[in-house]
């Protein structure tokens, strides 16, 4: 098992004690609810008479379900509305924060809770939504749950987990340009596959996490769940102090002196032991596209869909199904693939930075006549960072359509949807069969840049040559 | 609760690795504030593309309630409305090469033991499934085996998970409940939480 890791310190630290299973009882510091997998758990409560132990612990939420163009209320669809009631009421109910649409603070779950300070070092974060692992980015313990768990932690505070073992999977050295943290994220999923991170949590280390962004780290931890692993964190360290000073959340005064000093503590030894430990080198890392119906089906731009040589006979069934499903062949350059619809938003690439990185793209180009391109911000902070920046101005001048804040086209729980065997660019995380919305539709997976490339190419284009 | 130690009854192929929760339960099922009614979506889109032919409209499967699947079952979303779909619709184990994290602990939450062969014996009890479906088909999670027809095949279960089922304590939300002092306790040993933050 491994030893003094940043996972270890807050795994142990947050211990309320063993259950007689042998798991333990795990205290969650921040529980984030939605309006999807929360209803039921808030049934739960009721049903057996329980009251939320914690209520200031949990902050709410809403944006699966939420409208990209007319929010107007009541909305549209009576069964988003009606989500959307029975959150507003429990949150009311419980004395539960609530970020609600028009409220200036409503977004993504794991966009809005970082950007307001919410997420910070060593605490636990818990939520009904398996991205939760983008929370790690702060060198939290952050896990997606279900609702039975979201039960148990408005009921208690707690979780009953088993305890992960760790992988440090390191990444050295500088990307090349047009190389973004998504392309870093996919990769590694490409070469450690969709499971290979099952039972563990994934410590990323290394100069080129090092060398990122916060938000950049949170597109990597975001994307780990793809990888299996139920969890993924960066030690924090000074990127993370600044991006965290003068949030609403953060500790303020004295209280920020003492919680940097406890944060340092909290990073993982220099003689830490790991259960494993990978190493990529940042230079082989190309701009990535999924071609197939997994996150772990990816290939560099500038690579051909790839045949069934060499391949594992467990994973020729799901190869097999890949290429029908997407109608692409092995041998075929996954570059000049045509796409209709071209998505830019999600808990994965919704933040400012990505907005900011799509639109030096865009700018001064038309999207392709044939395609529907659309950009959809991760929280109403987002947009109107964006908008004072210009930048909703360039994507609409570019062709591209300027929305409202939600999760949209990630998994088209909204009006947003694929029609038919339509395919998209998209910088969401998922490209599983029927995952946008038409149980036809198809997904490559790529970064906002290469999004946008694609958006004006009408087609999957290295986004290097625009460079 | 009721302590799940063997779950008997027949059993249900499932070929393919990498099935996801939105293929269990596409994402338009969500839109719900319960759990009804969600048996009669599982596999929706997948059994719509099959014209009849996936195993969960196959009439030989009609009223199985052990799935034998593949690798990596339950992948993605963390959605609990997947196992609640397996539930409704009959299912009360599942068996497998392996399956994601979050599901497994969504199946347990709902006294669903989720057990694992060996790839060559999830095909095995799958083939033998598909020549006779009606074959009796019993999970021991005492003796960690799973028996099907002539055969009997060893399973693993994590110890923890398989002693909340066995004992019947796979609900752990009145345990943790029960703590509710040591958790206060815990919570003052946290600095952030005196942070004042949210």
């Amino acid at each position: 098992m491994s030893k003094g890791t940043l996972f270890d310190k807050v795994w142990d630290l947050h211990t309320v004690g063993t259950l007689p299973s042998g798991q333990t009882q795990l205290f969650i510091g921040l529980h984030l609810i939605h309006e999807v997998t929360s209803p039921q758990a808030f049934g739960m409560m009721r049903d057996r008479n329980l009251t939320v132990l914690f209520p200031e612990r949990t902050v709410a939420t809403v944006d699966h379900i939420v409208p990209t163009e007319n929010q107007a209320r009541p909305f549209a669809d009576v069964l988003a509305e009606e989500m959307i009631q029975a959150l507003e009421q429990s949150c009311q109910e419980h004395g539960i924060r609530f970020y609600n649409v028009g409220s200036g603070n409503q977004g993504i779950v794991h966009v809005i809770a970082p950007e307001q300070g919410l997420t910070q070092p060593g605490m636990t974060v818990a939520c009904g939504d398996s991205h939760t692992s983008t929370h790690g980015a702060f060198g939290a313990i952050a896990f997606g749950i279900g609702t039975s768990q979201v039960r148990d932690v408005l009921a208690s505070q707690t979780l009953a987990l088993s305890k992960l073992n760790v992988r440090r999977v390191e990444v050295n050295g500088t990307l090349r340009p047009g190389v973004y943290a998504k392309d870093v994220i996919l990769h590694i999923i490409r070469k450690l596959g969709v499971k290979g991170g099952v039972g563990y949590a994934y410590e990323f280390a290394g100069t080129t996490f090092e060398a990122m962004s916060m938000e950049e780290r949170m597109t990597v931890c975001n994307m780990s769940i793809e990888g299996g692993a139920r969890c993924g964190y960066i030690n924090p360290d000074q990127t993370t102090y600044d991006y965290l000073k003068g949030r609403d959340f953060a500790p303020k005064g004295e209280d920020w002196d003492q919680a940097v000093t406890w944060w340092e503590s909290i990073r993982s030894d220099a003689n830490a032991e790991y259960d494993d430990i990978v190493t990529f080198d940042a230079a082989e890392i190309a701009p990535t596209v999924t071609w197939g119906i997994t996150p772990g089906q990816g290939i560099g731009v500038d690579e051909c869909i790839p045949s069934l040589d060499n391949v594992a006979e467990s994973d020729r069934a799901v190869m097999n199904e890949a290429y029908s499903y997407m109608n692409l062949q092995p041998g075929q350059a996954i570059q000049g693939t045509p796409v209709d619809v071209c998505f830019i938003g999600s808990c994965t690439n919704g933040r400012i930075s990505d907005l900011r990185e799509a639109a030096k793209i865009a700018e001064g180009h038309k999207v392709a006549p044939q395609v529907k391109a659309f950009v959809v911000p991760g929280s109403e902070r987002v947009k109107q960072q964006a908008e004072a920046e210009g930048l909703d101005a360039i994507f609409q001048a570019a062709g591209f359509e300027w929305r409202e804040a939600g999760c949209s086209m990630c998994l088209a729980m909204n009006p947003d949807k694929l029609q038919g065997n339509q395919i998209s660019a998209s910088s969401s995380n998922r490209n599983f069969k029927g995952r946008q919305g038409s149980p036809q539709g198809r997904t490559l997976l790529m970064s906002p840049a290469m999004v946008t490339a694609a958006a004006i190419h009408g087609q999957v284009k290295d986004v290097r040559d625009l460079l | 609760m009721s302590e799940v130690k063997t779950v008997s009854g027949r059993g249900l192929p499932l070929r393919g690795s990498d099935i996801d929760t939105d293929r269990i339960i596409p994402a338009r099922y969500l839109r719900c504030v319960t759990f009804d009614g969600l048996g009669a979506h599982a596999f929706a889109d997948d059994r719509a593309a099959s014209n009849g032919t996936h195993p969960f409209d196959q009439p030989q499967y009609q009223g199985a309630n052990i799935l034998v699947v593949n690798g990596n079952f339950g992948c993605g979303s963390s959605r609990e409305h997947a196992p609640q779909a397996l539930q409704k619709w009959g299912i009360q184990a599942v068996i497998g090469e392996s399956f994601a994290e979050i599901f497994f602990g969504n199946c347990v939450a709902l006294g669903i033991p989720c057990a694992t062969v060996t790839p060559d014996h999830a095909t095995q009890l799958q083939t033998a499934l598909e020549a006779d479906p009606s074959l009796t088909v019993c999970l021991d999670l005492v003796a960690l085996t799973v028996t099907a027809g002539d055969l009997t095949l060893p399973v693993t279960l994590a110890d923890g998970p398989r002693t909340m089922l066995t004992s019947g304590k796979w609900d752990s939300c009145g345990q943790l409940v029960a703590n509710a002092d040591q958790v206060r306790t815990t919570a003052t040993q946290l600095p952030y939480l005196a942070w004042g933050a949210a």
